[in-house]
């Protein structure tokens, strides 16, 4: 082995910090998958008619995928088969009474798991200038600044309680972006969803803080199916962030989500993820979270704009393509992401932006970083519909690859049905070469410093687009999932 | 106490054996030439010193104001004072020249126990060594050596030095690629630096960077090993006569002894 892969090896053995297991008791059913569960789901949640029915559709419709093919099988990613009736599919922590929640009546457990994440939810430790919805295996258990936010009107809730307090906004919008027979991942999640978050931002309303959701799987052998869904009325703005833990455990655990966006005339949504699930033993591969989630949004409305930008560190696979339908005229689509695969983690990940309107512009730059026996893939598409008159894209795809054992794929699919379609595409792959870590050592900056420096440099488009707060943090975590044992 | 000693080097890259038997001695205040055909070892000795892992070490001692360099990391090696002007600089998406410069500079500092240099210190510093290169002032915010013409990067690498004021600094072929106006430029900074406490080593293939940095002395290497020392003069011989000429007058010298 030369010294160089010797280096490189080092620098990214990384340990997973985020593993523990909270001890709460809880209310869970039984293993397995068939119409009682999803029965006993809504019975637990109290559910209108409406989504039972919903439910049940899409459950019938998952029944007959699983028949022809189950999962899709065109992603680049290996794993062994998800057996659906070994997984629980909804466990939440006991309430210690019954009636509506406050954050005196959390089990104080969890609050202190939320405050080792880093996300104190108690009124005097709160991040100032965020909301946090905290999503606890299937159930939310606290929201923050709910009462200030609905002053301006702005609705923020776990999924579970817009279903009761605004069933109307609910059924007008669930599944319009994407519906149930979307994919086989989105029909169960149809089916078996059971928390997630709610926005609905009114005509003319800035949000004028940062609303996040943080998911935390905790229970063993559960999978976690959320489901969020954002409005943002004309003229609206609001930037969302998403964060994920999960504790060490041998065993894979599923988690498949499903987000829709919608905005309307002249309305802004901007969401952002850091995504870091277990992503499995560094050493043998076991375990990690089985990462399937299907993000879309629409920008349904003229002038409108959908932005995602998501940092992906763990999951020991990640399957996920956060995309933009661009149906109002001059409306925009933007897709910033950076993926990590160290290990044994495989991602393939992606967009698509499907241009429909005229003048819709849509801009993907997507960075993919393989570390260890790390596989990642871009999976993009973009689509320009007839009558997409003076649609433009533009593309840039890098990858950077550290070592020589990991691998880097790109898929770029191109559609384009007008002629006055501008469409550019851009890619590289480089490698972190001893070479620049020499460099940078030489000017006197530690190994550890000099690879954290070059691969900063390498997601600076990204993490430019993260809110202020959360950029830090994606550099430091970053750092962490590939940092070693350098001498 | 000199403060450069190299006794009896040896050195190999992947079982190839370069360097065979080195030795110099720097005082601090001296400009050395180091001079030599291809292959000869130059750029081995130059990576060496700046503790390059690649570059195994079999035999012989580096000893820095009397410590050991051939124990220090490349990082430390820098810390304590060692510079090298690298013949091809690495390019760094992403990262301005400010940034890195600054990051380097304080971890030089807080090596030395001494406070870090925040931006509002540093611009000035830093605005003021890009006249003495002659930079624009778009280099701040442009990537480390990205897009850079070969002379910007050349250029780049002595403002590099400037800052980082070290106690040795080596120049490994910066002249290559470079026009005879961007060659007096680079050269006017390597002699501002020029101090009593500070020793410079240039390498170079060719007499011409001499007319402008004049060196005290000047070695010829080659086959791994200094076979000729002298005044600046004697690069204008290599100049007449070639290696090939200095080379056989130093065999017949070793054959008579």
């Amino acid at each position: 082995m030369s010294t160089d892969t010797k280096i490189i090896d080092s620098l990214v053995e990384g340990e997973y910090k985020w593993g523990f297991v909270t001890e709460v008791e809880s209310d869970s059913a039984p293993k397995g998958l068939n119409e009682d569960t999803i029965r006993l789901i809504s019975t637990k949640k109290n559910e209108p008619k409406f989504m039972l029915e919903w439910r049940l559709k899409a459950f019938r419709h998952w029944l007959k995928l699983e028949k022809q093919e189950a999962e899709p099988k065109w992603a680049n990613i290996k794993y062994d088969a998800i057996d659906y009736q070994d997984i629980i599919y909804y466990s939440a922590p006991k309430p210690k009474k019954a009636g509506p929640k406050n954050l005196d009546e959390v089990d104080p457990e969890i609050l202190l798991a939320y405050e080792k994440l880093g996300l104190p939810l108690n009124e005097q430790k709160r991040l100032a200038g965020v909301a946090v919805d905290a999503v606890f295996d299937s159930v939310s258990v606290a929201t923050t600044f709910q009462a200030k936010l609905a002053e301006i009107g702005i609705i923020f809730c776990p999924f579970s309680e817009a279903v009761q307090r605004h069933p109307e906004l609910v059924k007008k919008y669930l599944g319009s972006v994407v519906p149930y027979s979307d994919n086989f991942f989105a029909a169960l999640n149809a089916a078996v969803f059971t928390d997630g978050s709610f926005v609905y931002v009114p005509k003319g309303v800035r949000c004028p803080m940062e609303l996040m959701t943080y998911f935390r799987i905790n229970a063993a052998d559960s999978g976690q199916f959320e489901r969020t869904l954002i409005i943002a009325d004309e003229g609206s703005y609001v930037s969302y962030l998403e964060g994920c833990t999960a504790p060490t455990r041998d065993k894979n655990q599923l988690h498949a989500a499903v987000v829709e966006l919608v905005a309307h005339d002249n309305a802004e949504i901007k969401y952002s993820t850091v995504q870091n699930w277990y992503p499995g033993d560094p050493v043998t591969g076991k375990g990690g979270i089985y990462n399937f989630v299907t993000k879309r949004g629409k920008c349904e409305g003229v002038n409108s704009k959908i932005s995602w930008t998501q940092v992906e560190t763990g999951a020991a696979i990640t399957w996920k393509y956060p995309s933009v339908i661009l149906q109002g005229d001059n409306s925009v689509g933007e897709f910033y992401s950076v993926a990590l695969s160290n290990h044994w983690q495989q991602a393939d990940t992606g967009t698509k932006m499907i241009h429909i309107g005229k003048n819709t512009r849509s801009t993907i730059i997507a960075k993919g970083i393989s570390a260890g026996h790390g596989q990642n893939t871009y999976r993009g598409g973009v689509k320009v519909l007839k009558g997409a008159v003076g649609a433009r894209n533009y593309t840039q795809c890098d990858s950077l690859l550290i070592g020589d054992k990991c691998g880097a794929h790109t898929f770029p699919y191109i559609e384009a049905k007008n002629s006055t379609a501008r469409i550019e595409h851009e890619a590289s792959t480089s490698k972190v070469g001893d070479d620049q870590i020499f460099y940078l050592q030489q000017r006197g900056l530690p190994k550890e410093d000099a690879l954290s420096m070059i691969i900063n440099g390498f997601c600076k488009q990204v993490f430019r687009k993260l809110p202020m707060e959360f950029a830090v943090e994606a550099q430091k975590l970053l750092s962490v999932s590939l940092e070693g044992s350098v001498g | 106490m000199s403060m450069l000693e190299i006794r009896n080097l040896h050195a190999r890259i992947e079982n190839r054996e370069i360097l065979k038997g080195l030795n110099l001695t720097v005082n601090a205040g001296e400009v050395h030439s180091i001079m030599g055909p291809n292959g000869s070892g130059k750029s081995t000795l130059a990576q060496v010193m700046a503790r390059r892992e690649n570059y195994v070490v079999t035999e012989g001692e580096i000893l820095l104001d009397g410590k050991d360099l051939l124990a220090m990391k490349p990082e430390d090696a820098a810390c304590e004072g060692v510079f090298m002007a690298f013949q091809y600089p690495i390019e760094i998406a992403g990262i301005s020249n400010a940034y890195f410069l600054r990051a380097a500079l304080n971890a030089v500092r807080k090596y030395h126990g001494k406070k870090e240099m925040d931006a509002m210190d540093f611009m000035p510093f830093y605005k003021q060594k890009m006249k003495l290169l002659e930079v624009d002032e778009s280099f701040m915010t442009r990537s480390v050596n990205e897009g850079f013409s070969g002379g910007e990067k050349k250029r780049n690498e002595i403002l590099q030095m400037a800052l980082l004021e070290p106690k040795l600094a080596i120049l490994d072929e910066t002249d290559s690629g470079l026009d005879i106006d961007a060659m007096r430029i680079v050269a006017n900074g390597v002699n501002a630096m020029r101090s009593p406490d500070r020793a410079i080593i240039v390498i170079t293939h060719y007499q011409r960077l001499l007319d402008y940095i004049v060196p005290d002395f000047v070695h010829v290497l080659v086959d791994g090993r200094i076979v000729k020392s002298g005044g600046k003069e004697l690069a204008l011989t290599l100049e007449e006569q070639g290696y090939v000429g200095v080379e056989t007058e130093a065999s017949a010298t070793a054959v008579a002894v």
